[in-house]
């Protein structure tokens, strides 16, 4: 079994007995059979590692709770266009009264259009969604390809990074949204903009001081021994394992974009033309429904924005529990 | 001073019960050093906590152990807060740890002094000072900050806090393992005088054979919870009884010695898991020397020459030879 | 012929505390490596062998000095590390820490090839260098994880990560420190194997000396970032002539004649920090020829005190020490 000639057959045999083929490598079209057998034997090693996972996840009721709402949500939000009347959200075809109070026909009551809320709110649950995990991707993917940089490499160009940081950490989010907005038109696009741009600095400063933590660790001394360049040392050591705390920290980060949106949209700087409950709440504002004592048209939005919220905030502290202790151990 | 009997100690984690310590006896006499030797997971660790009774809650005890003849196991709390530092110390391994970095030095040695009252307030000052003195530090230092210290000097200050209540017994776990050649030397060589100045007894934990036999007496080789090889330190060293007595003093090779010029000797297979240990000799399946009964005697310690006890099914024949 | 050599080494870390001051780590040191030679650094915390070590590597670009292998000097460009990569290669301390527990056994030694291109036949490759590191079969250990091995396989593993791209220096740095006892002696006797098997040469930095006996040829003992004394492993050891050799040779628990035969010889004090060097031997305040006086004797006490003494040359046997007066006859000559 040791000798030097191993042949693929042997590897394949052996790999079939004792389960122990290699990992598939991204080269080397001529290890199909192996690679086939490696590739299923790692893919049962990650359900089962998913599997650990979810069993520790799932003793953290507040993280489940969570977890079912934002699936509810997301559900709901998605299969809008098929489980609602589209036309419902057209003015010119409105059937409700003028601020109607919830009755049979309009379970959460119609705006100052005659439009059904609760209709007005699954809808707006897309473009809150949309908004939020777009933005919050854009911050991640920023703040993650600077932290990592700037922990890694030293000197001038770190500074310089950490610098630019700074820079947009202290930008102020209305303002520049306000600015945007003037520039490129209130439109979704520009609350994105103005919500990933102002995010990232905080995720990148997370990441940093985790990149250099990892840095600092033995593997990656051996790794720059056996000739690393930055490339392979920052993507195969340093990003797997900063990661899990992205993960987390991100889940944290869509809570607060969500709620971004809602302000920059109640500010009249999202897409006038859309409806999100940031400008659901703006409408039930400037319509006077606060003071003609219409609720429902206040508290839908309101309350829907507070439970996805809290869903991402316990979703993401479950998610830091769950992976905390391994990263200690790390 | 020191006798424990049948000491058993057993975890519980989760569903598991893992026995650390199988039944161990001891014996110290007032100013006489006792070596424990033994690697990762022989349960040496667990023993020294065993003594002052600072094991987890949850951990199952039994057996005893008498200090001046009181059983720890069975005092009250209240005797065995004043036993505890007073009666009997620990100096633990890696004291860069075990001093609170927010404490002056001199304030962590008189904790003890305070808490067990032995000395009246007005005089603690003047205790820490002659402390100090003892482990070779000028008095100043009760002034500094843990980390404004070298390890070699924290170490002295674990030793001074030891000292501190006048023990009769010092339990030193690893207490060199971490310094260097030249400082584990100075540690070794103040930890010796002053015990036999003030005839505490010693016992002295380490992994290092070779260390064991030059400071004590006499030396217990551990192995999977149970001691191997007990004898005159220096015998046991040179002239091992126990297949895994001589692999532990082959680690530390004679410097001089040809027989382990260029010929490192090493033991193969992995420490067993205390959680699931092979019937008969916990040590038979790394043993080059094994038989078949090593599978399915349970080995006790058996006389092996003059105040030697080894666990061996080879001793009998040796001995009778 | 040498394989690989340092010449006039200075590594300097800006020291904490006062401005301007500097921890001179590693402050002039040659040494020479032979083809198939086992050289052990030896010393205590401080004393800059891990820093020396690091620069062989090109890990650290000393502030002066020339590494040069195969008698080409070191260029520093990332290139030309990369190639020199393939032929001297590290071994760390702590087996756990050294391997990404997220990679897989095949994983961490397979990236030594993956990085440099090399993956032709990768899994034979893999599982020979498994092999010679004492896994085997090779194909069992594949996709385990480090968790699941002990030290001792474990420092198997980064060693076979190392053997995989053929080198012929490893350097080795506390290869078993934090192994079990036990164990330290299969994975030295595989040190010692791999260079009558492949002639591969190897510095192993160590502060015992007793590993230094067990399987080094040459010895170079260092003190506060200068070799002291550099010779033939049972020469140094047995017949130490520079004081603090001496002094850690004496200290070592030694059966030869009876227990107290070699009264040992503790230094008082502690090595001085890096950045506040003495004056002259840079050992002549915890010397212990100079407090018992037989270095006044001998009339070298105010050398001592006042001047610098040479760096030794990279192979002895040398001894840097006024009252030894540094050169031995050359090899050849009886010590």
């Amino acid at each position: 079994m040791t000798d030097g000639s191993m042949t693929e057959d042997n590897v394949a045999h052996g790999g079939a007995a004792a389960g122990s083929a290699p990992v598939a490598a991204p080269d080397g079209a001529a290890r199909h059979e192996v690679t086939t057998k490696a590739a299923s034997i790692a893919w049962r090693r990650r359900r089962a590692a998913l599997a650990r996972f979810w069993r520790e996840y799932r003793r953290h009721r507040g993280g489940v709770v969570g977890l079912i709402i934002l699936a509810a949500t997301a559900v709901i939000a998605l299969a809008a266009p098929v489980i609602t009347d589209p036309d419902g959200l057209d003015v010119t075809k409105a059937t409700g009264g003028v601020l109607d109070p919830p009755n049979r026909e309009f379970l959460l009551g119609t705006d100052e259009q005659g439009r059904s809320v609760l209709l007005l709110a699954v809808w707006g649950a897309r473009i809150s969604l949309l908004v939020g995990v777009t933005a919050t991707l854009l911050a991640m993917v920023i703040g993650t390809l600077v932290g990592i940089a700037a922990g890694h490499f030293s000197g001038w160009l770190s500074a310089a990074l950490m610098r630019i940081t700074d820079w947009f950490l202290v930008l102020p989010r209305l303002v520049l949204a306000i600015a945007l907005a003037a520039v490129l038109g209130p439109s979704l696009l520009t609350i994105i903009i103005a919500i990933g741009l102002t995010s990232w600095p905080g995720t990148a400063r997370v990441i940093r001081a985790q990149t250099l933590a990892v840095e600092a660790r033995p593997y990656l001394e051996r790794a720059r021994a056996l000739g690393a360049g930055h490339w392979h040392q920052m993507t195969r050591h340093v990003l797997p394992n900063v990661m899990p705390l992205v993960l987390a920290s991100t889940t944290l980060e869509v809570a607060s974009a969500i709620l971004s949106e809602a302000t920059l949209s109640f500010l009249g700087l999202g897409d006038p033309s859309r409806i999100s409950w940031g400008t659901m709440l703006s409408r039930a504002y400037g319509s006077g429904a606060v003071t003609a004592g219409s609720w429902w048209y206040l508290l839908t939005p309101g309350v829907a924005i507070l439970l996805v919220v809290l869903s991402f905030t316990l979703c993401g502290r479950a998610l830091e529990a769950v992976l905390n202790p391994r990263l200690r151990g790390r | 001073m020191l006798t424990v009997r049948d000491l058993r100690v057993t975890y519980h984690s989760g569903r598991t019960a893992v026995p650390a310590v199988r039944g161990v006896d001891l014996d110290v006499a007032a100013g006489q050093r006792l070596g424990i030797a033994g690697e990762s997971g022989c349960g040496k660790s667990t023993l020294a906590s065993a003594l002052l009774r600072l094991l987890p809650p949850g951990t199952e005890v039994s057996g005893e152990i008498l200090l001046d003849g009181e059983d720890v196991l069975t005092m009250s709390f209240g005797r065995l807060r004043a036993v505890r530092w007073a009666g009997a110390s620990i100096v633990f391994q890696g004291a860069m740890h075990a001093l609170n970095p927010v404490h002056r030095i001199g304030r962590q040695i008189a904790e003890p002094l305070l808490l067990h009252r032995t000395v009246p307030p007005a005089r603690v000052q003047a205790r820490v000072e002659e402390l100090l003195a003892q482990v070779g530090l000028p008095a100043w230092r009760a002034n500094s900050y843990p980390h404004e210290l070298s390890g070699g000097q924290r170490q002295r200050v674990m030793i001074a806090m030891a000292l501190a209540c006048e023990p009769r017994l010092v339990i030193a776990d690893e207490a060199t393992t971490a310094l260097d050649v030249m400082i584990q030397a100075q540690v070794l060589e103040l930890i010796t005088r002053l015990t036999t100045e003030r005839g505490i007894a010693l016992v002295m934990i380490s992994h290092d054979l070779s260390v064991l036999s030059s400071t004590c007496d006499r030396v217990a080789v551990m192995y999977a919870g149970r001691i191997v090889e007990e004898g005159p330190a220096r015998e046991v060293f040179t002239s091992p009884a126990h297949p895994y007595a001589a692999a532990l003093a082959a680690a530390f090779p004679t410097v001089g010695d040809e027989a382990s010029r260029l010929r490192p000797r090493g033991l193969g297979g992995d420490p067993p898991d205390p959680a699931h240990l092979p019937p008969g000799c916990p040590f038979q399946p790394r043993c080059e020397r094994a038989v078949a009964r090593c599978a399915s005697t349970d080995v006790r310690l058996r006389p092996a020459g003059a105040g030697r006890h080894a666990a061996c099914v080879h001793v009998d024949e040796e001995v009778a030879a | 012929m040498t394989l690989l050599s340092a010449r006039g080494i200075h590594v300097h870390f800006p020291a904490r505390g006062r401005r301007g001051a500097v921890a001179r780590a590693v402050d002039g040191v040659d040494l020479d490596l032979a083809p198939g030679e086992i050289l052990a650094l030896a010393g205590e915390s401080g004393c800059g062998k891990t820093t020396l070590a690091r620069s062989l590597l090109g890990l650290i670009r000393p502030n002066a000095g020339t590494v040069s292998y195969d008698g080409v000097p070191l260029k520093y460009d990332a290139a030309s590390l990369k190639r020199y990569r393939r032929q001297v290669q590290l071994v760390l301390q702590d087996p756990t820490g050294a391997l990404n527990p997220r990679h897989t056994v095949y994983e961490a030694v397979a990236e030594g090839l993956r990085i440099h291109g090399l993956t032709d036949d990768e899994p034979r490759r893999v599982a020979e260098a498994l092999a010679r590191a004492g896994l085997r079969p090779p194909e069992r250990f594949f996709l385990r994880y480090p968790h699941e091995l002990s030290g001792g396989q474990r420092q198997r593993v980064v060693i076979a990560g190392a053997l995989v791209l053929e080198p012929r220096v490893i350097i080795a740095d506390e290869p078993v420190a934090s192994l079990d006892a036990s164990v330290r002696g299969e994975i030295l006797a595989l040190l010692l194997r791999l260079r009558d098997e492949l002639g591969l040469s190897a510095l192993v930095v160590t502060h015992d000396l007793g590993l230094a006996w067990n399987i080094a040829d040459r010895l170079a003992v260092m003190y506060l970032g200068r070799v002291v004394e550099i010779g033939p492993v049972a020469q140094v050891l047995t017949q130490p002539r520079h004081p603090y050799t001496q002094a850690l040779v004496s200290v070592l628990p030694s059966t030869l004649g009876d227990g107290g035969s070699r009264r040992p010889i503790v230094l008082t004090g502690e090595t001085p920090d890096a950045s506040r060097v003495p004056e002259g031997c840079r050992f002549h305040p915890r010397c212990p020829k100079v407090t018992d006086g037989t270095a006044e004797t001998a009339g070298v006490a105010e050398a001592c005190r006042t001047k610098e003494l040479p760096v030794l040359d990279g192979v002895g046997p040398a001894v840097a020490c006024h009252l030894v007066d540094g050169r031995l006859p050359a090899a050849g000559g009886q010590a």
